[in-house]
């Protein structure tokens, strides 16, 4: 935790001594006044204690422009993926070139193996990945914040076996608890690929969220508010919830990020979302014969799931930093 | 007349060794009672028993001439308007993700009390020596003496009968604690208040009724000036002649009555 | 002199901690140095034991021993760790090695020191060197302690022990910083007690920081008043704390003599 005293008070004799320790009193009132005077010696000073510029509520952990890239990469992936839903260059199943053509003005990113528009697929490719990653995580985390705020409430025997779970959850690979489930629903679809990411990110969400919730339970402020006669559900919407979302969301990123090559991965083995979705992930399986011979084929779409990846993270650290009002860093 | 009265509490977490043991004390309304001991006392244990927080194992805790209901809501929302407490480190006992207005309210929002909420916690933010701009400010903003007074907002702004302040001065620094010291003492005069606290000089300075214990039990009880003049039992004796002073000054400075 | 800090300044790149202090410490001097959270009095020993972290930058002077600290090679700087000075913090938990046992932990500044004078590294020659530390720092029940894990001991006893390798390397000069700050009142009585007796019998001059000027009182000769990061006021203990002349020393020590007060029956 990195919450201290901001904004020294101008007048204050060394108005950075205090950054040197967390709990420095730089400008809790002048200290010259004698404090022993008599009880109510410290009274004129009362009213000016307080901070005399309203800091802004953000601090940086980082220069902003790195942060500005990351909503950039976000935004253009965002609204390529809206884009496909009313224009593509051509119709996703149309042979409209010869084979493997390199990118051109036609095919600003080259013909696929059959012929078909490589720019088409990457467009509806977006698509397809930002469903995937945000219905993915959005499972995830449905499912894995509440059992993580269970196990952070439970007894002990209770949360030391949900712990367990979620342990032995995490060793299993995700891709392999993904294929069960599509194995179990018995045939392919995005909606199968989406719910299966999503039961396999949820142990890893529900371990943070346990750990996270757990330190916050711990802070005197909770024991505060059940003093102000607040409730457990409150407890947990007001105090636990808004305390954990910095860390919890920058971990959910990490997990978009897992969750968008993990359904590449389960299209590469023929189990993500079946055609004719173009996924960037099965555009990766069918260039593979021809990583050689048409290179683009695979580095395009290689490119777009690390841009988005990438992207999705630093902007879910720049939201950190400019909402979480007491600049905490993880 | 005894407004909380214990009578012989006893607490062991688990299956362990007694924290508390046979404890019995009585605090009149309207005096400050001073709860001292070192690590390991139990002065924790007994402070979260009087807050509701845990239930004693033995004996009862009597609230108004009650036993404490801990299970019962309709009770337990009254009892939690009418004692609040102060904890010892400001910088844990104030969500950060909150404003201080939010803060200072909680109370009166969770405990659904009628009245215009924002004024109370302007008047309480004055009654604590804050200006009540700060109202819209975060915790971080303020420094840990500024942030104690936040505290002390919140535990007074649904105008309780009964405060519990434990450690509330000890993670301060010293120029700090003098002023804090100060507005308990204030404070004190318009309710009754139990400090929970190692440091005798500051239970001393606010207190007019001592309970020292010691390893889960009460070692002596009574008057301050009794106590500190004429200490009966060895532990406290040890306790206060422990406690560094300062040299002897060679002229007397200010008032020593 | 056995520790000189001239005109030290210390910041970061943007901030100033420490400005232009000065002061030094005769051998066998016991100095103490008072401040509040914020004041630089734990980054000064730092700096004195050349211990800054890399982010700070430092200004001025500092010899040790009559070898400059500021500056000097981590070699030279580690053997005069081992040799001139030696330190005692705050939370001996966090300074003491968790999984080793407490003989053990003595152990190693024993041998480092024996193998620097060209003793003997014997390990019964160790052991009898450890046993003695032990007894010094008046710990109950050696052989227990000698195989005791440090949570399976009290605060007051890692003290004790954080003490014990302090003085195993028969430094000239022992830093204390807040060395009993997060003990018992009973406990710290103590400490200060067992400190202030040690460094007396055994020459050592001692740099005691803390928070606490009654504490200080007790144990210092000259203390040093750190304000901001400045040296507000200085001189002897006994004129510093009854009869300060600083504005800001008074409002302190009033503070401290108002808790007085109120111990004597007065509020």
């Amino acid at each position: 935790m990195t919450d201290r005293p901001d904004a020294p008070r101008p007048d204050a004799p060394w108005p950075d001594a205090h950054r040197n320790d967390p709990r420095a009193e730089a400008h809790d009132g002048p200290h010259v006044s004698a404090p022993a005077e008599g009880p109510r010696s410290a009274e004129p000073t009362e009213t000016s204690e307080i901070p005399a510029a309203p800091p802004s509520p953000r601090r940086r952990s980082r220069p902003a422009a790195v942060h500005w890239l990351g909503y950039a990469l976000v935004a253009v992936i965002l609204l390529t993926g809206l884009l496909s839903l009313v224009w593509t260059p051509y119709a996703l199943s149309d042979m409209a070139g010869s084979r493997l053509e390199p990118p051109s003005l036609r095919h600003w990113a080259g013909t696929d193996q059959l012929g078909r528009d490589l720019f088409t697929q990457l467009m509806i490719g977006a698509r397809i990945a930002l469903i995937v990653g945000t219905g993915a995580v959005a499972i995830g985390a449905a499912i894995g914040i509440v059992a993580g705020v269970l196990a952070a409430f439970a007894t002990r025997f209770l949360d030391d076996a949900l712990a367990a779970v979620f342990d032995i959850l995490i060793a299993f690979p995700t891709l392999l608890i993904a294929m069960l489930v599509v194995a179990a629903r018995e045939s392919a679809s995005l909606g199968t690929a989406i719910l299966a990411l999503g039961i396999g990110l949820s142990p890893i969400v529900g371990r943070v969220t346990r750990i996270l919730t757990k330190r916050v339970l711990a802070k005197d402020y909770i024991t505060a508010a059940r003093i102000s006669g607040t409730g457990w559900p409150m407890v947990v919407a007001d105090h636990v919830l808004p305390n954990i979302a910095p860390f919890l969301g920058v971990n959910l990123a990490l997990q978009f990020g897992l969750a968008v090559m993990a359904e590449a991965s389960l299209s590469y083995l023929g189990l993500g979302a079946p055609p004719p979705n173009a996924s960037w992930g099965r555009m990766l399986q069918e260039a593979q014969g021809t990583v050689y011979s048409a290179p683009w084929a695979a580095v395009l779409p290689g490119l777009a799931l690390f841009a988005l990846v990438i992207g999705v993270n630093l902007t879910a650290d720049g939201l950190r930093d400019r909402f979480d009002p007491a600049g905490r860093e993880g | 007349m005894t407004l909380l009265s214990v009578e012989n509490v006893g607490f062991a977490y688990g299956a362990g060794r007694h924290v508390l043991d046979d404890v019995s004390f009585t605090v009149p309304r309207g005096a400050n009672v001073g709860l001292v001991g070192e690590s390991g006392s139990g002065k924790s244990t007994l402070l979260r028993l009087l807050l509701g927080l845990d239930r004693p194992q033995q004996g009862r805790i009597l609230f108004d001439g009650q036993p404490l209901e801990t299970r019962r809501a309709t009770y337990m929302r009254d009892y939690r308007r009418r004692v609040q407490a102060v904890f010892q480190d400001p910088y844990s006992s104030l969500d950060p993700a909150h404003r201080v207005q939010r803060i200072v309210t909680e109370p009166l929002r969770s405990l659904r009390l009628p009245g215009d909420h924002a004024a109370m916690a302007r008047q309480a933010m004055t009654d604590v020596g804050m200006d009540p701009a700060a109202l819209s400010r975060f915790p971080h903003q303020f420094s840990g003496g500024q942030r104690q007074r936040i505290a002390i907002a919140r535990a007074i702004v649904a105008r309780p009968e009964l405060v519990l302040a434990d450690e509330a001065v000890s993670a301060l620094d010293l120029s700090t604690r003098v002023r804090i010291v100060d507005l308990f003492r204030q404070i004190s005069t318009r309710m009754t208040m139990v400090f929970v606290s190692h440091d005798m000089g500051v239970v001393a300075a606010l207190c007019d009724r001592l309970v020292v214990l010691d390893r889960g039990r009460i070692v002596e009880a009574g008057p301050t000036s009794r106590i500190l003049r004429d200490p009966q039992e060895p532990y406290t004796r040890s306790l206060l002649a422990s406690i560094p002073r300062m040299p002897a000054a060679s002229q007397p400075e200010g008032q020593s009555t | 002199m056995l520790l000189d800090i001239a005109d030290l300044t210390l910041g970061t790149r943007d901030t100033t901690l420490v400005q232009g202090l000065s002061f030094s410490i005769a051998p066998g001097e016991r100095f103490g140095l008072i401040g509040e959270s914020g004041s630089g009095k734990s980054l000064t020993a730092l700096a004195a034991t050349g211990l800054l972290p890399p982010a700070i930058r430092a200004t001025g002077t500092i010899t040790l021993g009559g070898e400059p600290v500021l500056g000097a090679s981590e070699r030279r700087l580690s053997r005069l760790r081992g040799a001139a000075v030696a330190t005692v913090f705050q939370e001996p938990l966090t300074a003491l090695d968790p999984l080793m046992p407490l003989g053990r932990q003595i152990a190693l500044p024993v041998r480092r020191r024996l193998a620097r004078e060209g003793g003997d590294t014997s390990r019964p020659a160790v052991a009898r060197e450890v046993r003695a530390l032990v007894e010094q720092v008046r710990l109950p029940d050696p052989d227990r302690l000698i195989r005791a894990f440090p949570h399976e001991v009290s605060g007051g006893q890692r003290q004790r022990v954080a003490i014990a390798m302090a003085l195993a390397c028969k430094p000239r000069l022992l830093i204390a910083d807040e060395p009993t700050t997060a003990l018992d009142v009973t406990t710290q009585a103590e400490i200060v007690a067992l400190l202030t007796g040690l460094v007396r019998d055994e020459g050592i001059a001692l740099l005691f920081i803390s928070h606490d000027l009654a504490v200080v009182g007790q144990v210092a000769e000259r203390v040093l008043v750190m304000r901001a990061g400045r040296a507000v006021e200085t001189g002897p203990a006994a004129r510093v704390l009854t009869a300060p002349e600083e504005g800001y020393t008074r409002s302190l020590v009033a503070a401290a003599r108002r808790f007085d007060t109120a111990l004597e029956g007065g509020a």
